[in-house]
């Protein structure tokens, strides 16, 4: 399978696991991976370069209209639900807050699901909700691939928990092992 | 080509029979954004599917409504990102008051908090009583909402922090009388607002005017909608113009980017150019 996008939600606990898992990526990785983080509306966007700082590739905040390009990763802005067109591209929206969260991981997640099919990896991390259940729900039967947090190895495991016990993950891993399936994954394409 | 998935097909014949029927135009908005507004009303509907949904469009009239209702964005707050509000305070204010009068359209005002917020900042600048607010929005339940002037208890200790944050100089609560659910905002704020129907994707020009704000409407058009509505503020303003729009949205990408000189880049505040 030849994948074209991740998506990733997160809550609490984030920042750490972000952390953690970016710099392992090689500058090689080439599938765009696109973020949701909750994060309070005011807050500025300073950890996103903090982030760049110590990562092989470019992580930025995604924009209106932008082009969703190889080896990048984009994080929604606060305040903004982040969706993804047909075209491969972003749309914002202010719309009411969706599992009280807005930018949401199920509004991410299921206009992904919608605009990649079964070319799409959903990953769900440490956080203390149950947002994204729904959207990774949507992944699997699009036929992509789904992963989440082992919930012991999580600063949070609520959120990866209730994904699992609303559907069969593909896989459940500690964050070394999911950037190392990434890794894997993506290798794979490189030689295709 | 890329074939569509049914449901895509089945919203873009929604969106024309909408269109065709009621004079709406939805068919240059962000598809994301309409699909799941169209999926949630049919989760609630009880609906089958779209193309059930599409011969309610046809023959039933409250069911219609509603749906306009749901494709039509209505939420805003006062003081929504209160250093847009301080930076209106400290660079645009300057320049408005050097005219004598002055006309302001809010496009796309919805219920009319960011409408009530530039009133409250006029009235402290001492430059309301020879200004004019034209607030506009296609959703005529929404205007009539905003004209009374009456919203929730509920919002206020976020509006009131909203106001401070943005340069406020007085007491926000001298701006309305609260009983135990509701605030009624001040009569004296919505002496010089016009509120009109007036749709930005099917409407033109109404009037020459110094200021502009349309804050987070175009993010859910497409580009070329995008641009069209542009075009209709540049002809709206006068040469010096200021336009404002949402934290997020830009020029960058429109016909128009050349026109404009930023006053605000960060606050997204633009001058149209001599």
């Amino acid at each position: 399978m030849n994948y074209e996008a991740i998506v990733i939600g997160v809550s609490s606990g984030g920042m750490n696991a972000m952390k953690t898992m970016f710099p392992l990526l090689p500058k090689e990785f080439n599938i765009p991976i696109i973020i949701v983080q909750h994060i309070s509306a005011n807050s500025e966007n300073l950890w996103i370069r903090l982030l760049n700082d110590k990562s092989n590739l470019e992580i930025k905040e995604a924009d209106e209209k932008e082009k969703i390009e190889h080896g990048k990763i984009y994080i929604a802005p606060p305040n903004y639900h982040l969706l993804v067109e047909k075209n491969k591209t972003f749309s914002l929206s202010i719309d009411e807050r969706v599992n009280f969260a807005r930018p949401s991981i199920d509004v991410l997640f299921e206009s992904a699901a919608e605009a990649y099919k079964n070319k799409l990896i959903g990953v769900i991390l440490t956080g203390s909700n149950n947002d994204g259940t729904k959207g990774l729900k949507l992944i699997k039967e699009y036929g992509g691939l789904t992963i989440a947090q082992d919930p012991s190895t999580a600063e949070s495991g609520f959120m990866p928990a209730s994904a699992i016990a609303a559907m069969q993950v593909d896989y459940i891993l500690s964050l070394e092992g999911i950037i190392n399936l990434l890794i894997k994954l993506t290798q794979l394409q490189l030689y295709k | 080509m890329r074939y569509k998935d049914t449901t895509e097909l089945e919203i873009s014949s929604l969106l024309e029979v909408i269109y065709q029927k009621y004079g709406y135009d939805f068919r240059q908005y962000s598809e994301a954004h309409i699909r799941r507004r169209i999926m949630n009303k049919l989760r609630m509907s009880g609906l089958e599917n779209i193309t059930q949904m599409q011969s309610m469009v046809l023959y039933d009239e409250t069911f219609s409504a509603s749906l306009l209702q749901d494709l039509s964005i209505t939420v805003t707050e006062m003081f929504r990102d209160p250093g847009f509000y301080r930076s209106v305070r400290e660079k645009v204010i300057p320049l408005l008051k050097t005219y004598s009068f002055i006309k302001i359209w809010h496009a796309g005002c919805s219920t009319g908090e960011e409408a009530y917020s530039m009133s409250i900042i006029l009235q402290e600048e001492g430059l309301y009583d020879r200004t004019t607010i034209y607030a506009t929005d296609f959703n005529q339940q929404a205007l009539n909402y905003a004209k009374q002037g009456i919203f929730s208890n509920k919002m206020m200790k976020e509006y009131t922090s909203n106001y401070q944050l943005s340069g406020g100089k007085e007491s926000f609560s001298n701006y309305y009388i609260s009983d135990d659910n509701n605030v009624i905002m001040n009569q004296s704020l919505k002496k010089n607002i016009v509120w009109a129907n007036h749709n930005l994707v099917t409407d033109s020009v109404f009037a020459e005017v110094h200021l502009i704000l349309c804050r987070n409407v175009l993010i859910y058009f497409d580009r070329n909608l995008q641009n069209k509505v542009q075009k209709l503020f540049y002809d709206s303003l006068i040469d010096g113009g200021i336009l404002c729009l949402g934290s997020k949205e830009s020029l960058r990408f429109s016909e128009f980017h050349e026109e404009y000189s930023e006053l605000d880049k960060q606050q997204r505040i633009f001058k149209k150019k001599y």
